[in-house]
């Protein structure tokens, strides 16, 4: 409705009751406009996911009891799991660290203009589908592959390496998949540092080092712990390299989930597992809106 | 002097692992397009010679054909209907009181960061009640629910760089409320309703976790094909495939980039 409307609206005695009743229909029509998408996303994403959950309490007779969370604290295969998921979840965040720092700090010491080419080099992986670039890594690690034999006509190994199918490959393929994902929020706050402090740190006397260290990474921090919290919680649930590059010897939580319903359709151990895994994420998401602000995802 | 000397190897250092990180990024991403060019009956690297037989076999084989054509038209529905939904959606949180965009925003890119596994199983039990597993249907509804949050998130930082006033100011001037977002809101913020779009369309072409477990028989995506190929043997054909694969998303890149040149220019106008 248009203001013309609400200056005739003006001249009768209910003005403040009108524009109360235009103002709760405005509010309706956007809610009413944004409904079709959050209704889609419910329906899709949630209400099963709620669904499963509610199946982990019951147990294979149909009754209500908490056996299947039993057995994850019982079962010697899923704590294997569960150890086997930390570790690899912890060791790629690790050097997904290691790695994506120095990167995203020589970004902000570069021009911007060869900053956002060097970009490039971060974001067509970052777009190139998962599967294309775990077969790519299958094919590099392999007994044969480029990595190996170079290493050997180099002389330093006499034997090929077991790079694929086990725990190594599945690390080395999850660090490249998970890369961008801390590299991105990093590079954002970073650029947005002011680089001024660093150099007045320096011109009151402290060394370039000493001015990083107590002046630029704290102010980095909010970024790196984004970053930290979005690779952990996607780590956590990682299916597809794993299962390409763990060649079946290395069992995390997501293809546990998955080998539960598909080989045993044991749906009840399944959901379980499945809860567990929510609720890890739940409580990552719900660290990084505390530090980070999930809100800032929707600025540019 | 020792402090300049420090400060030499430092920078030196950092460039170093910097670019070797590049190259860690890059290379492995793009290797499979030269190994896709193979005459050889086997993988290798490098291709000692050159053949388009692993195209061949890809175009030629009815199977891997009918899982592209499965996802290709699962990615244009996905895209079609989490455009406009997105959108509409992303307009109305935007005018919305600040309390109900903070819970709707949480809510909306729930998919995102919730481990897909989940939604996987979680929409294949659904679909085994309601008959949808192994059909066209089944892949598009899950794929648009994944895309909803790229349209929301990228339409939605547009609409904050768009001055407001400007629809209020047609619609005081007497357009209705969809004239005015048709023909003043909607032109401003196209470049962010086309990325948005080619998000869309490389989330549901990309998909593996879901498609897994919910696309098969005739209705099998490529995704899934070639996931479970892989987990049997290194086949040289999906090499081919994923060359085909890598040039999708590197346009998809492209064109996102030209567009936000393009505002850019337009801003600075």
């Amino acid at each position: 409705m248009n203001i013309s409307e609400g200056n005739a609206g003006a001249k009768t005695f209910h003005n403040a009751s009108i524009l109360k009743a235009e103002d709760r229909r405005e509010r309706l029509t956007f809610l009413g406009l944004s409904m079709p998408a959050v209704l889609a996303i419910l329906i899709v994403v949630f209400l099963p996911i709620f669904w499963l959950s509610s199946l982990s309490f019951y147990n294979a007779a149909g009754e209500l009891s908490t056996e299947n969370y039993a057995r994850i604290f019982e079962s010697a295969l899923y704590r294997r799991t569960f150890v086997v998921t930390f570790q690899i979840s912890i060791a790629v965040t690790v050097i997904c660290i290691l790695l994506g720092y120095p990167l995203c700090y020589l970004l902000t010491k570069v021009k911007d203009r060869t900053a956002a080419i060097l970009m490039i080099f971060v974001l067509v992986p970052f777009w190139t589908s998962v599967l294309v670039r775990t077969y790519a890594w299958l094919v590099l690690l392999q007994r044969n592959g480029i990595i190996n034999s170079s290493l050997m006509s180099l002389g330093i190994i006499e034997e090929p390496l077991q790079l694929a199918h086990n725990l190594t490959g599945s690390i080395i393929g999850m660090v490249h998949i998970m890369l961008p994902f801390l590299i991105l929020p990093l590079y954002a706050t970073m650029r947005n540092i002011d680089t001024d402090l660093v150099r007045a740190a320096v011109g009151l006397g402290s060394s370039p080092r000493g001015a990083f260290w107590r002046v630029f990474f704290p102010m980095s921090l909010p970024g790196l712990f984004a970053g930290i919290v979005l690779v952990f919680i996607l780590s956590l649930g990682f299916f597809v390299t794993p299962a390409l590059l763990g060649g079946g010897r290395v069992q995390m939580l997501a293809q546990r989930i998955e080998s539960t319903i598909t080989i045993y359709s044991n749906w009840g151990a399944a959901s379980a597992l499945g809860v567990v895994l929510l609720l890890l994420a739940l409580v990552m998401i719900w660290l990084m809106n505390r530090v980070f602000g999930l809100d800032k995802l929707f600025m540019r | 002097m020792e402090q300049v000397g420090q400060r030499k190897i430092d920078g030196l250092w950092l460039t170093v692992v910097g670019i070797a990180v590049l190259f860690f990024l890059i290379l492995p991403t793009l290797i499979v397009i030269p190994m896709s060019f193979s005459g050889a009956s086997f993988l290798e690297f490098p291709p000692t010679s050159f053949s388009f037989r692993w195209y061949a076999a890809y175009f030629t084989s009815p199977e891997w054909m009918s899982a592209t054509k499965t996802s290709l038209i699962a990615a244009v529905m996905t895209t079609a209907i989490a455009t406009p939904l997105g959108s509409l959606c992303a307009y109305g949180l935007h005018c919305s009181a600040p309390r109900i965009r903070n819970i709707a925003q949480i809510l909306v890119i729930m998919p995102i960061v919730v481990p897909v596994i989940l939604i996987a199983v979680g929409v294949f039990s659904l679909y085994a009640k309601l008959g949808l597993n192994y059909t066209l249907t089944g892949i598009v509804i899950a794929h648009t629910a994944l895309a909803l949050p790229f349209v929301i998130v990228t339409v939605m930082s547009g609409l904050q760089n768009y001055d407001f006033d400007q629809e209020l100011a047609a619609r005081s001037l007497g357009a209705s409320r969809a004239y005015a977002l048709w023909t003043i809101t909607v032109p401003q913020v196209k470049f962010s309703i086309q990325t948005g779009a080619f998000l869309a369309f490389i989330t549901s072409l990309d998909e593996v976790v879901i498609s897994m477990l919910v696309s098969g028989g005739d209705n099998a995506t490529i995704t899934r094909r070639m996931f479970n190929s892989l987990r049997d043997q290194l086949d040289p054909t999906i090499a081919a495939i994923s060359t085909c694969l890598i040039f999708v998303s590197i346009s998809a890149l492209v064109m996102i980039s030209i567009f936000n040149r393009n505002q850019k220019n337009k801003e600075q106008l």
